[in-house]
């Protein structure tokens, strides 16, 4: 009895202690400014609001149209490709949505190759003919789309292949057709995940500043960083911070609201390949279509135009890319490392004790995900270099030296900061996966006497490896994408690719940004590569 | 299973990253630098003042409201000596902000001009940019030219493009023209100038360029050493763009507001409050202002130096001499707040 308290006081301190940076957003709100918030209301905000709104819904209805069709197509049925479609897929989810922003830009713009040729070969002059403008609000809803529904392809694909055999083959015998046990058994039961996965790329949408400041859309979040670097208020754009984290909540409380009744769970029997719908003729073709598109323009088109300038007009990498890669790589590893042991300690703990304190701080400690990194990296500096301030006091009265800025000056305010921004990530995934594991096993374990922990590690861990393995991918992919915060946190003379991207691209060298691109893009193929063995090894063909 | 050994392949090496990073010191002693300017713009000139001096140089780029604002927090614990960074409004803010401290520098009172430096002697300027009209020679005589308010004019609709008003230096040239023909007249010329527009703004001042040279629009105002990177380039198709495109210099002659000159702007440096080397620091801004470093900066990045006879870059040599607002550019900060909220009324995205 004790202990299982034990465990929800300790979720609820490390929640606590990983919500901070957001309370701190929170707290700028005490601090009004009625001018500036009155001109923003008078001038820009309407536009701000419409502009997010559009591109959520723009950006929402395209991941799942990539995402759930592809995840049904290559978890349910056999069409030729599908086995290494199925892990290619998640490719694009290695491309940063800034830097497929510009190199489609680069492609697709009026002074880009494809329309230069355009004009080359009619002799029309730009006015004369109509193209798609990239740089726009309906360019940024296409772009993140394509890096952003692996999330929901992810999520949903784990779920159909746990779902029961039985499931689908009761509903069919009860007179469904497949495409009706589609609709009404399998993708109702796979709900809890595919939100998941939506509500993770939703909140990433809101949360990007490079693509649509790129793009030159005005969302919420170039207001945030607009009033922040144009008018050097923090304190405003903390508060307009804290109104973007007000809609995201409301959101997620409208989403439980409405499955509020409903128990997802299934007997952990996995299907065996037998029973997949064979595609043939018209069928697979068009299967294969579904599925190749995405990763087309995804992840081959952009890649090949990254690899083609870095190998033929960008100035080549020094060897300090080695440092790079190697500083990119273990944080982004040492990061979902410690993310996803607390997503498993905070998911658990609210499986044994669902009681309010600890489901409410595990909400609060996902919210950071919704932030910009730079506002988290806010959040992150002032209680961090508070704390530094207190030991330098302490080492003073002792009178020692000051050890200078332990925490908010080293690498741990930057492992702090992406925790707090990717806790969500792994939290989604993790608990998505626990949630299918019946609690009557809970309740046997429980019954022949071990602890939570030991439940946990017997039962639930192994139970739920694809779920924990993929979480550590998609923090992993995370950390190596983030930019802001890096940016702001990390210590003297230590860059990772990401910065080294930015910095050339934002000194409007984009060419010569598509090394670093293209190496971070590497980089994160690695785990997408390993969790594919990995699963592949668990399955019988 | 995928092997995992996070504590001997990952976490030590990391942990002591933590610890001992940029901590160990050299001969001469180290000074810390937090730069606005790209690691590009900036490290190499770091490194040759290290070999010179054997002073250590640790650095972090960033943008540079983050930097300040890191600075802020940090507050007297601060490792940071001298805060680096361009746009004179922004040099203005980190002095508001009260994390710079003035220090007087005879070396630079004397090399840089007054009005390129803080006059208490919280910053001094460190690099010229300029941010004329450029125009595509093909479809614009440059007679049609005369200043920037007269881009509001008829005959450019639709054949302007700007850059969107996120960027810090479109914010500094209306806090300048602000202070040229006051808020009212500002917020006309503005939303003169959207009516103008081509396209809505997007992308950088080389996009700009590159749509002037695809016949997007005809006129832009775009930062010099753009254009400069791009007449430089190794690649034909930068060269060719460039070919393509003229500088011209608004603003030049008439009384009062219309004559003041051409906008421009400057990169520069102060001195941190709580700085813990101010020698060091002090020994890196003088060689920053030195010929050798004024010279690089010409050449490198087409800047202006701020220092007299030093020379500049024949790409600049191309554009011709100029007469500048001769502003002074704490006045750029004061007014970049107006500036902002002008640019939203006036709806300049």
């Amino acid at each position: 009895m004790f202990r299982s308290h034990g465990l929800s006081i300790f979720a609820v301190v490390i929640a606590a202690f990983i919500s901070l940076p957001v309370i701190v957003i929170v707290s700028y709100l005490v601090q009004a400014n009625g001018e500036l918030w009155q001109h923003l209301f008078d001038t820009v905000l309407n536009d701000y609001l419409i502009n997010s709104l559009l591109l959520l819904l723009g950006v929402g209805a395209g991941v799942l149209l990539l995402g759930v069709p592809t995840a049904w197509l290559t978890s349910m049925c056999s069409f030729p490709g599908r086995r290494w479609l199925s892990w290619a897929l998640l490719l694009p989810l290695a491309m940063p949505a800034y830097i497929i922003a510009y190199t489609y830009a680069g492609l697709l713009d009026f002074a880009g190759p494809v329309q230069s040729w355009i004009r080359d070969l009619t002799g029309l002059s730009y006015g004369d003919y109509w193209f798609f403008e990239i740089r726009s609000l309906g360019g940024a809803i296409i772009m993140m789309s394509l890096v952003l529904y692996p999330y929901v392809y992810l999520m949903a694909r784990a779920a159909f292949l746990e779902q029961s055999v039985s499931s689908i083959e009761v509903g069919c015998s009860l007179g469904y057709s497949r495409w009706q046990a589609l609709w009404k058994l399998a993708l109702p039961m796979a709900r809890p995940a595919i939100i998941a996965g939506l509500s993770l790329a939703l909140m990433e949408t809101l949360a990007d500043y490079g693509t649509v400041q790129y793009y030159g859309v005005s969302t919420f979040t170039t207001g945030i960083f607009r009033t922040f670097y144009g008018y050097g208020d923090t304190a405003a754009a903390a508060q307009l911070a804290a109104s973007l984290l007000a809609f995201v909540i409301l959101l997620v409380l409208l989403e439980r609201y409405s499955r509020r009744r409903a128990r997802y769970h299934s007997a952990a029997e996995s299907r065996a390949r037998a029973d997949l719908i064979p595609l043939s003729g018209s069928k697979a073709i068009m299967a294969c279509v579904i599925c190749l598109s995405p990763l087309m323009f995804g992840f081959i088109i952009p890649a090949t135009q990254l690899l083609f300038w870095a190998v033929f007009e960008a100035e080549p990498l020094g060897w300090d890319f080695v440092g790079l890669a190697w500083n990119s790589f273990s944080l982004a590893f040492l990061a979902a490392i410690i993310a996803v042991i607390l997503a498993i300690i905070l998911s658990y703990a609210k499986r044994t004790k669902p009681i309010k304190p600890v489901r409410t701080v595990l909400a609060m400690a996902g919210f950071g995900y919704a932030l910009p990194g730079t506002i988290i990296a806010i959040g992150v500096l002032i209680p961090l270099a508070w704390l530094d301030h207190r030991l330098i006091d302490i080492f003073g009265s002792w009178g020692w030296d000051s050890p200078g800025l332990l925490l908010s000056g080293s690498l741990v305010a930057l492992l702090f900061a992406y925790t707090v921004r990717f806790l969500a990530v792994a939290i989604g995934s993790v608990q998505s996966g626990l949630e299918k594991v019946k609690p009557s096993l809970d309740q046997a374990g429980r019954s022949m006497g071990h602890s939570p922990l030991d439940i946990l590690r017997k039962i639930h861990v192994p139970l739920m490896r694809s779920s924990i393995l993929t979480a550590v991918l998609i923090v992993f992919v995370d950390v190596l994408k983030e930019l802001p915060a890096t940016l702001i946190l990390r210590p003297f003379n230590f860059n990772t690719m990401a910065v080294r991207a930015y910095e050339l691209a934002s000194d409007e060298r984009l060419v010569d940004a598509a090394p670093a691109s293209i190496m971070i893009v590497l980089v994160g193929l690695i785990p997408v590569l390993m969790l594919h063995a990995s699963i592949a090894r668990r399955r019988p063909h | 299973m995928i092997p995992l050994n996070p504590i001997n392949t990952f976490l030590l090496p990391v942990v002591a990253a933590i610890f001992f990073s940029a901590t160990t010191a050299q001969a001469g002693g180290i000074v810390n630098v937090y730069s606005a300017r790209k690691e590009a713009l900036i490290k190499p000139l770091l490194d040759d003042f290290t070999v010179a001096t054997g002073i250590q140089v640790n650095l972090i780029t960033g943008k540079a409201d983050a930097l300040l604002k890191r600075l802020q927090v940090e507050g007297s614990a601060t490792p940071a000596d001298l805060f680096i960074t361009v746009d004179a409004g922004r040099l203005h803010r980190a002095k508001e902000s009260g994390m710079l401290k003035p220090v007087s520098i005879p070396v630079l009172e004397q090399r840089i001009p007054e009005e390129l430096r803080d006059s208490e002697g919280y910053w001094y300027g460190l690099t010229l940019r300029a941010r004329p009209i450029i125009y595509a020679k093909e479809r614009v005589n440059p007679d049609e030219l005369s200043t920037y308010e007269a881009l509001v004019d008829a005959q450019w609709k639709g054949r302007l493009c700007l850059r969107s008003s996120q960027s810090v230096y479109n914010q500094s040239l209306v806090a300048a023209t602000i202070d040229a023909i006051g808020p009212e007249a500002s917020q006309q010329w503005m939303q003169g100038m959207v009516n103008n527009l081509a396209k809505a703004p997007s992308g950088g001042d080389t996009d700009q360029l590159k749509a002037l040279a695809a016949g997007v629009c005809d006129v832009t105002i775009a930062n010099t050493y753009y254009l400069g990177r791009l007449i430089n380039s190794s690649k034909p198709a930068d060269k060719a763009l460039a070919s393509k495109l003229s500088v011209f210099w608004p603003n030049q002659s008439g009384a009062g507001a219309v004559g003041r000159g051409a906008h421009f702007n400057v990169s520069g440096a102060g001195f941190t409050k709580y700085g813990k080397h101010p020698e060091q620091a002090q020994a890196l801004l003088e060689y920053l202002a030195s010929g050798p470093a004024q010279a690089w900066y010409a050449d490198i990045n087409n800047e202006y130096p701020v220092v007299q006879g030093v020379a500049i870059s024949p790409a600049l040599e191309g554009f011709g001499r100029y007469k500048m607002d001769s502003i002074a550019l704490e006045i750029l900060g004061q007014n970049n707040r107006q500036a902002v909220q002008l640019m939203d009324r006036a709806g300049w995205k």
